[in-house]
């Protein structure tokens, strides 16, 4: 009995024509792709459990980001310099306000004062209440004179404005100063924090998605270990071996940042209603706003690359150990 | 096509199994490899699948030094070598497909050809219909030859076994011993480390008789 001809000819074996290797490649790569998630099918609570892991980790520091952005549009136009309203006793007339401001506008501590009489001040009032149609109900106009001035240039740190405040606040023309958009400074110093803290937590749990699947990929290594082993024996490298673990890792870290996505996005729609209502009891109409649609690309894209490089790492380091026995 | 020269192997335990071994198989040759356990059998197969590498001297297998070989090559260096495990090391929870078709899938064999090269390889060891079956399912001579159709598959030039019919019958040996033979007349270089007397009988080949890592017949006398 001889042999057929499949098992005869002496020489090696693989695809002899370019074209032809290209999609042998696809056709092997398509195989271990979803190979490896039949695998993860097979297992699913497991499978499941990394993936929500990976998802919480990815949506929280989507959510703080947007946290901080909203926050930050809503006082986009509140203005990031200081500013000082002295708002003058009642009664007080046209002239005797003229007079103040001039004092005050010559003063050494003061860049610009403007004066705003009782009358623009409703004006403006009105048109940034939303609530005009009440105002006309009023006989007169119950507002004072006012004066608006910002500190001189290096003149506005807080101690300096304090101390401006002080002392306008003796002069006998002055019912009350108000040093009204300190606290945006303190508002926009805490988000500017804020945003660093949505970096440095993004960067941890980045490392944290890492060491998931990581770790997951670690225990599958360890139960294929037979396979891995035997494989390497019949001349598979390390790059075919390390193939459906990395590509385990690219489907468990996809799904996260898809799950991440969902997660941000059912927050969003959860929030709409409440954050309407706060808007609409200050007077403003205000609609959080998500991710613009490539950010969210990104979220999901950079779940898939975390994925595929903690499987990476894992694959690189466990998989050398592993070496064939007879 | 092997060639052992001054081979010297010492284990990381300090266990030195080879001393001053050398030998030379021409392309084509088949030898049985003999001695008793713990001879040195085993390493001189362990050394020409470069499992592992000699401590001192040279293995040159199909033209390659395998001591100086970096273990980049060593993947599509070990696809030129088959081999026959006693223990068969199959995955066993894989069909007899996935398993012959393993070493034909890490060389990137597209899917028509591997189906025809599995079906060839099955019906040479009398398993063709088996390919759905799973290892546990089969006898340990089955296995043996699932085993043996996965080392041929890729048609190396070197085929080596580790006493292969170590498991089987008389009959069932007989077969194994056969088949090897077929893939020596095509001209595969065969090595086959037994102890298996009556084998040896039936064989008239080149046989290495290998006594505390040194040979221990004169090199070409035959049987």
């Amino acid at each position: 009995m001889s042999l057929p001809e499949e098992l005869r000819n002496v020489r090696p074996v693989g695809p002899r024509t370019l074209g032809g290797a290209a999609s042998t490649w696809f056709e092997r790569h398509a195989q271990t792709l979803f190979g490896s998630l039949g695998r993860l099918a097979r297992q699913p609570l497991a499978t499941a459990l990394t993936i929500a892991v990976i998802g919480i980790a990815l949506a929280l520091p989507v959510a703080l980001y947007l946290v901080v952005a909203n926050a930050r549009a809503v006082t986009a136009g509140l203005g990031d310099t200081v500013q000082l309203s002295v708002y003058l006793r009642l009664p007080t007339t046209t002239e005797q306000a003229r007079k103040v401001a001039r004092a005050i506008k010559a003063r050494d501590e003061v860049g610009e004062a403007i004066l705003v009489s009782p009358d623009e001040g409703l004006a403006e009032f009105r048109a940034l209440s939303g609530i005009g149609e009440a105002l006309k109900a009023l006989a007169e106009n119950p507002l004072p004179w006012v004066v608006k001035l910002r500190p001189a240039e290096g003149q506005d740190s807080a101690l300096a404005v304090e101390t401006l405040a002080a002392e306008l606040r003796k002069l006998p023309e002055v019912e009350l100063v108000e040093a009204d958009t300190a606290w945006v400074r303190r508002l926009h110093a805490i988000l500017d924090a804020l945003r660093q803290i949505v970096v440095l937590a993004a960067s941890v749990l980045a490392i944290g998605v890492l060491a998931i699947v990581g770790n997951t990929i670690r225990l599958e290594i360890n139960g294929r270990r037979a396979e891995i082993e035997v494989t390497k024996l019949v001349g598979g490298s390390n790059a075919f071996v390390r193939r459906p673990f990395l590509y385990s890792g690219f489907w468990q870290g996809l799904a996260g940042g898809l799950l991440a996505v969902a997660l941000v996005l059912i927050g969003l729609v959860i929030l709409e209603a409440p954050v309407a209502r706060v808007a609409a009891a200050y007077g403003a109409t205000f609609a959080l706003s998500g991710l613009a649609a490539r950010e969210y690309f990104a979220v999901i894209g950079g779940g898939a690359a975390l994925g595929l490089l903690g499987a990476w790492l894992a694959a690189a380091y466990h998989l050398r150990r592993i070496e064939p026995r007879a | 096509m092997i060639r052992f020269d001054r081979v010297f192997k010492r284990y990381p335990n300090g266990r030195e199994a080879l001393s001053e071994l050398s030998f030379e198989l021409a392309t084509g040759e088949m030898t049985f490899l003999t001695g008793h356990s713990g001879a040195g059998k085993s390493t001189v197969l362990r050394l020409i699948a470069l499992l592992e590498r000699p401590t001192r001297g040279q293995v040159i297998v199909n033209g390659r030094n395998t001591g100086s070989m970096r273990s980049g090559a060593i993947p599509a260096f070990r696809r030129q070598v088959g081999v026959v495990f006693q223990d068969h090391r199959l995955l066993d929870d894989r069909p007899v497909y996935d398993n012959v078709a393993l070493p034909l899938a890490i060389a990137g064999v597209p899917r028509r050809e591997m189906d025809r090269r599995v079906r060839a390889a099955l019906d040479q060891v009398g398993l063709l219909g088996k390919e759905r079956a799973f290892p546990l399912e089969l006898s340990a001579g089955e296995q043996q030859r699932v085993g043996i159709a996965r080392a041929v598959i890729t048609k190396p030039p070197v085929l080596i076994a580790d006493e292969p019919t170590g498991n089987l019958d008389p009959d069932l040996a007989l077969e194994v011993m056969n088949l090897f033979q077929r893939f020596n007349a095509v001209g595969v270089t065969v090595m086959v480390a037994t102890h298996d007397i009556h084998l040896l009988d039936r064989f008239p080949v080149r046989r290495i008789r290998i006594e505390q890592g040194r040979i221990a017949n004169p090199p070409y006398v035959a049987a």
